[in-house]
């Protein structure tokens, strides 16, 4: 049987339809206009379709924070390893955090070298891992911002409920909104932003009124799509081009005005916002998830008393300056030579949603 | 922080850019030799007045049994492929067996019985064998390796070096990309999918032997196995310094294969294959080629995918859907799903 296709993917990629797009942004665009994509899912969409191609010289787009494993702090990684080390210990994780070099070493290479450190596609089959392994410890590394948060918060409930005791969660979950705020507010050259889609997705679009009303940057939230995102700078470009800020939902078939509530509310249940280290951007208040009295028994940072070694940043490195919209991977001087997709020198080479190992990939 | 220096790691054999880098500067390095130079998928050898192909493979696959097939019948015609893609008729294949202690006897039959069968419908015999067992735990319950010999005619030497290739040459596949991969990924029950999807899992010879009646301009042909279509691609592009232009308008799609990719964050074009071929012909013959893959079971969806350039020499470039262009790289660390 043939399965019904997956639809509204092709009706987004119509060449017909990015090239009527395309010309509209070039008929409106006048002035030179820097647009940040905040999500790492944009930034490998525009070069995964070569949508900067279809763009006029007047756009320049920068990436943003939004790529989960880059603005992991290098600190976050040694935390994890150093778990790794533990006797009885499975660490589990999202697939792209392993390549990410530590200050010394790399999950990757611990788990070479002896680690048990097993790729999971979902932190429930983390919780499979820790009730088939009783005698064992079994930590998730979570990573992500509102859109993999909820899945965390949902399995310590869950190991809660069915009385698994040997699940911990080392949490690096972040909250996009007070990045952003950072952004919008700092000394920053955006005029405006590509908003995050799924993010947006849980959290509705109250959090960007700000962005357009005190610091006058066009906010449009975005779909992943060619057209989705030519539509998105489309909108960005009139708003710039009339000085008309305001907050704009193109994504309409997934982004609800008031969000996921369900999800917003467990995350209420299990984490409490704290002051969060960003590759890049530092600590930004209140902008990190940490795991409540209430849930305490299932936090690895609370149970494990592990030694971090200090950390050294690789020198030369510029992964914050590009996290931040202030440069372009190319700017870097490492870029494509001492540091490449083989031979990492930071995080943003490593993820598949990096600007630097997207600008590497997908290099014209 | 453990002893972590120079180890081998998952993407030392995964097909892409490490295990390459593994390849040229340890073991062709140290068995330096004409033949292994080329790095065909079987090499060639002189005897007497003739020419033989010899190739050789190992099985690891999770889990043994899948849709389409099992470790078995992947060990038989993964084989046959590697000859019949050098242009060879298979002939005679070996097959070594490393089973873990408390392997299920039921299992190993089944398995054994599925290779027979495959090796009599392409009428050729295993001849050769060999047998290890060892400790529960010592390795994942069965690996095997066949090794194959065919018989090379003067008139297709050269098919499995490229060295024909030129600008202008069309590519061709013979179905959809990603099955294999796919069902093989189904069947660890990763994920919460319901698919109806089946491994690819197939001897070429048959379809391999009507291309090559169909045209003497075959200048290149290669099972896409691990590391998928771009990854042979890419060894084309940089072996013999050409371009190479693809079209994603005309690659053929297998839909289940690209919703789980789409809701997963995979491309197709990086998955593992085992009935899949690349074909690369002078351009007068492309059409004829196409019309005689259609005629066979693992060609009905041949189709002309791109074509070889003369422009941005060592590259691969797919033009997409949108109309944009892209570089297709090589596969560097194995595609992980999405986070977010």
């Amino acid at each position: 049987m043939k399965p019904e296709g997956l639809r509204y993917i092709d009706e987004y990629r119509d060449s017909a339809l990015v090239l009527h797009l395309s010309n509209q942004i070039r008929k409106v665009s006048k002035k030179p206009v820097n647009l940040m994509e905040v999500c790492g899912g944009h930034t490998m969409a525009i070069h995964k379709n070569g949508l900067t191609g279809f763009l006029p010289e007047t756009i320049n787009l920068l990436s943003g924070p939004g790529c989960p494993v880059c603005v992991s702090s290098q600190t976050f990684i040694d935390h994890a390893i150093a778990l790794g080390n533990l006797p009885d210990m499975i660490l589990t994780t999202y697939g792209d955090l392993l390549r990410v070099p530590g200050s010394l070493s790399s999950l990757e290479k611990e788990k070479a070298a002896g680690s048990d450190i097993r790729i999971v596609y979902s932190v429930l089959d983390a919780l499979e891992i820790a009730k088939q392994n009783r005698k064992k410890q079994v930590v998730f590394i979570g990573i992500g911002f509102e859109t993999t948060a909820p899945a965390s918060a949902a399995a310590i409930k869950k190991a809660e409920m069915d009385g698994i005791r040997n699940f911990y969660l080392l949490s690096s979950h972040k909250v996009m909104p007070p990045a952003l705020e950072a952004l919008a507010a700092g000394d920053t050259k955006i005029d405006g932003f590509i908003a995050p889609g799924h993010v947006s997705a849980i959290t509705g679009y109250g959090i960007y009124q700000k962005f357009a009303k005190v610091y006058k940057r066009g906010v449009v939230i975005s779909g992943f799509e060619p057209a989705d995102i030519l539509q998105s700078i489309l909108m960005l470009v009139k708003q710039i081009e009339l000085s008309n800020y305001h907050v704009e939902n193109e994504y309409k078939r997934i982004v609800k005005p008031g969000g996921n509530p369900k999800a917003l509310a467990i995350m209420e249940e299990v984490f409490i916002p704290v002051d969060a280290e960003w590759r890049g951007l530092g600590i930004v208040p209140e902008s990190g998830l940490a795991i409540t009295e209430k849930f305490a028994a299932y936090d690895a940072t609370r149970k494990f008393d592990v030694k971090i070694p200090e950390s050294k940043p690789p020198r030369g490195c510029i992964c914050g300056e590009i996290l931040t919209g202030k440069s372009k991977p190319s700017d870097c001087r490492l870029f494509a030579s001492v540091c490449n997709p083989l031979n990492p020198v930071g995080a943003c080479m490593v993820s598949s949603e990096g600007a630097c190992s997207v600008f590497y990939k997908y290099r014209a | 922080m453990r002893d972590t220096k120079e180890r081998i790691s998952m993407n030392h054999g995964n097909g892409g850019i490490y295990m390459n880098k593994l390849i040229t500067s340890l073991f062709l390095h140290f068995f330096e030799n004409e033949q292994i130079r080329e790095q065909a998928d079987s090499a060639i050898l002189r005897v007497n007045e003739g020419h033989l192909a010899y190739t050789t493979d190992s099985f690891v696959i999770d889990p043994l049994f899948f849709p389409g097939g099992n470790i078995g019948s992947l060990a038989v015609c993964g084989t046959l492929n590697d000859l019949a893609v050098s242009g060879a008729k298979p002939q005679y294949l070996s097959a070594g067996f490393i089973i873990e202690e408390g392997f299920k006897l039921a299992h190993l039959t089944r398995i054994v019985k599925s290779m027979a069968i495959e090796a009599e419908k392409a009428g050729v015999r295993i001849v050769t064998g060999d047998t290890k067992v060892v400790n529960a735990g010592k390795c994942d319950k069965l690996f095997i390796n066949t090794s194959g010999i065919g018989l090379l005619e003067e008139r297709h030497l050269g098919i499995g070096s490229g060295q024909k290739i030129k600008p202008g040459d069309k590519i061709i596949i013979n179905g959809p990309p990603g099955e294999h991969g796919m069902a093989v990924m189904q069947a660890r029950k990763l994920f919460a999918f319901k698919t109806n999807l089946k491994s690819d899992c197939a001897n070429l010879y048959p379809l391999i032997r009507k291309i090559l009646s169909a045209s003497d301009h075959v200048h290149f042909m290669r099972d896409a196995t691990r590391g998928g279509i771009a990854t042979v691609l890419n060894e084309v592009a940089r072996k013999c310094n050409t371009g190479i232009e693809i079209d994603e308008m005309q690659i053929p799609v297998n839909e289940e294969v690209k919703i789980m990719c789409e809701i997963l964050g995979f491309d197709p074009l990086y998955i593992a294959n085992e009935g899949k071929v690349i074909v690369i012909v002078d351009p007068d013959d492309a059409i004829e080629v196409v019309a005689a893959m259609k005629r066979t079971e693992t060609g009905r969806d041949a189709a002309i995918i791109g074509e070889i350039t003369s422009d941005h020499p060592g590259r691969v470039v797919l033009i997409t859907r949108s109309g944009g262009k892209r570089i297709i790289d090589e596969l560097i660390g194995d595609q992980l799903p999405r986070i977010c």
